[in-house]
């Protein structure tokens, strides 16, 4: 560590101003702050509040809140692959797989923002931003373990720079930086990111007989007959008990790496609400806007999909992981603590509504955030305005 | 003794056809004043019929035509259009000739006519040719019009010229229905679905506004 720190001193100079790389100043700051705490602190004899809070521990925060659902998801990755094969393996073996197939995705994510994070710091000369911490991890956590590195990449720069520097940078963006990348690939590019071939890992290996890789999603919108029927059927030629609601909950399914378990979800909203970087108001208004609407779709119950158990909207697809990685996004949702619930009751609505109604689009909380992404400032405005209504006729002038 | 000379009277030379207060007509809305990156107007056709350079290519020349032939019949007519209907007048002008270039559109290129559909006949709502009857034809002599309309017309031909250009590259691999790609050597050069629909104009038009507002400096009024 001195050694380190020696190091980081000894070239301090050819950083700072009138020194050689006087214009990477930035980035040395960058990676100075990453690795030591900045020795220009207020002193402890101030009158300020102390709180050991900043931009970079709050997104590290977001970042080992996903830790859960990433490592889950590497084993997952193993799971499928061979269970498609039919092979039986180890813990470590699918593990170690999942860890192959899903780390280059993590680190190409990383470095294809980074590049752009540090291009814009240096261009606009300002210290580089933690913000990308965590769109780096939150885009390979929502993409299927099949995609191509390049794509990956491209996304990352689309999602990076017509996200968020083009509003300004971190703090600025209206949208949610990693859904404007997923939704991206998932127009750009949609044969590699929908549909029922992408979601397993084959590694070029020939699938079991009654394999078909299609989520539970996909079988729930195209059932004929009651939902949990087609979900046992469609596991039973491959997997017995795979779309079991329990088997969904934990996540041993097909989907994107990171969100298939809904329990991993859970333990990182935990996280989130307990360090207070999440609101917990947006993360229980996701899941009652979208049970409630399920149950509202199971009395009209037009179709097979629309009669699913309410409950099944909750473990299927990404909700749980739109609702407490995507929906709290300080920078994206509704400020104003009412605001909150509006904001996530809506998402909840509209994703189950896009997932029902609209045959063409399986999925729907990413469009659901992005949705309401763009209302949310006309959520905290009226809610403000109504607080100011509310105010002034109690007032007696 | 006196110093007095004759005042000589002479006839004001006649404006050059080019002065250079004419060349500004043109050249304003190509960048500094450009009827789509500035003013923002006509996204409408910018953003539909930009899948293809062919089409667009043609949508260019239309609006080329209606806006300058428009101007110079407006001009023309203007101290005689009464200012209570000169909406109307002008309504007439635009349509008469958006029909006759259909009409040209349907008899020779039919496929494209085909192609570019609906948005010729909305021509005459586009808001950059009524812009300038409005704001130049009506109170400027013919040719200064003329030359007013054929910069404005320009000015959006070129833009939509260069977002069709990415996208149909991007989105299908071609130039003018030419498969460069496939013409290089790479015969599996994965086409973006964003660029075939309206989202990928509206990106490419928003990176061209992002470039040109970072080099010229421009910031919208408030």
């Amino acid at each position: 560590m001195k050694a380190l720190r020696d190091q980081l001193d000894k070239i301090k100079p050819l950083f700072s101003k009138g020194g050689k790389f006087e214009k990477f100043h930035y980035a040395y700051d960058a990676a100075d702050t990453f690795l030591f705490s900045p020795n220009t602190v207020t002193s402890a004899k101030g009158t300020q509040i102390k709180d050991a809070i900043d931009l970079k521990r709050m997104m590290v925060t977001v970042v080992v809140a996903m830790i859960p659902a990433l490592l889950y998801g590497m084993w997952n990755v193993g799971q499928q692959h061979f269970m498609a094969i039919g092979e039986t393996a180890s813990f470590m073996e699918k593990f170690g797989l999942g860890a192959i197939v899903v780390l280059p995705i993590v680190i190409v994510a990383y470095t294809a923002g980074g590049i752009v994070e540090a291009i814009f710091a240096i261009v606009r000369k300002h210290p580089i931003n933690e913000g990308f911490l965590v769109t780096g991890m939150l885009i390979p956590l929502v993409v299927p373990p099949t995609l191509p590195l390049w794509q990956v990449a491209l996304a990352t720069i689309f999602g990076v720079l017509i996200g968020k520097e083009v509003f300004g940078g971190t703090g600025m963006n209206i949208l949610n930086v990693a859904l404007v990348a997923r939704a991206f690939l998932y127009f750009g590019y949609p044969t590699d990111i929908s549909g029922d071939q992408v979601w397993v890992y084959l590694g070029g290996q020939n699938p079991v007989e009654g394999f078909s890789g299609a989520t539970a999603l996909a079988v729930a919108a195209s059932a004929q007959e009651p939902v949990t029927q087609a979900l046992t059927q469609a596991s039973q030629a491959w997997y017995a008990g795979m779309f079991d609601f329990t088997n969904m909950f934990m996540g041993a399914i097909p989907g994107s790496i990171g969100e298939t378990s809904t329990l991993m979800c859970l333990i990182g909203a935990l996280i989130l609400i307990f360090t207070g970087v999440g609101s917990w108001k947006t993360i229980v208004g996701v899941f009652v806007g979208s049970y409630l609407t399920a149950l509202l779709m199971n009395l009209i119950g037009a179709n097979e999909f629309m009669l699913m158990p309410a409950e099944y909207h909750l473990v299927i697809g990404g909700l749980a992981f739109g609702a407490v990685f995507m929906a709290t996004d300080p920078v994206s949702s509704a400020h104003t603590e009412t605001g909150k619930w509006i904001y996530g009751i809506l998402i909840g609505v509209v994703t189950v509504i896009i997932r029902v109604l609209n045959p063409a689009y399986p999925e729907g909380i990413m469009l659901a955030i992005l949705l309401m992404n763009v209302f949310a400032p006309l959520i905290d405005y009226n809610v403000v305005q109504a607080n100011k209504k509310r105010r002034l006729k109690r007032a007696t002038v | 003794m006196s110093n007095e000379t004759a005042e000589v009277v002479k006839a004001k030379p006649a404006e050059p056809l080019l002065s250079k207060r004419r060349k500004k007509f043109v050249a304003d809305p190509l960048v500094d004043d450009n009827p789509i990156t500035i003013q923002v107007l006509g996204i409408c056709s910018a953003l539909a019929v930009t899948t293809q350079l062919r089409p667009t290519l043609v949508m260019s020349i239309a609006v080329i035509f209606v806006i300058v032939f428009a101007n110079l019949l407006t001009s023309l007519l203007r101290n005689g259009i009464p200012s209570r209907i000169r909406i109307i007048v002008q309504l007439a002008i635009i349509a008469t000739l958006v029909i006759l270039v259909n009409q040209v559109l349907l008899a020779y290129v039919y496929d494209v006519a085909k192609m570019v559909g609906v948005y010729v006949g909305l021509i005459i709502t586009n808001c950059i040719v009524m812009g300038r009857l409005e704001a130049f034809a009506m109170g400027n002599k013919p040719w200064d019009s003329v030359l007013d309309g054929f910069g404005s017309g320009l000015g959006y031909a070129w833009i939509i010229m260069v977002v069709a250009f990415f996208r149909e590259l991007l989105g299908s691999g071609a130039i003018f229905g030419f498969k460069v790609f496939e013409a290089v050597g790479i015969s599996n050069f994965p086409t973006n679905g964003l660029m075939t629909s309206p989202v990928g104009a509206f990106v490419i038009l928003g990176l061209l506004i992002w470039i040109q507002r970072t080099k010229t400096g421009y910031v919208e009024e408030h």
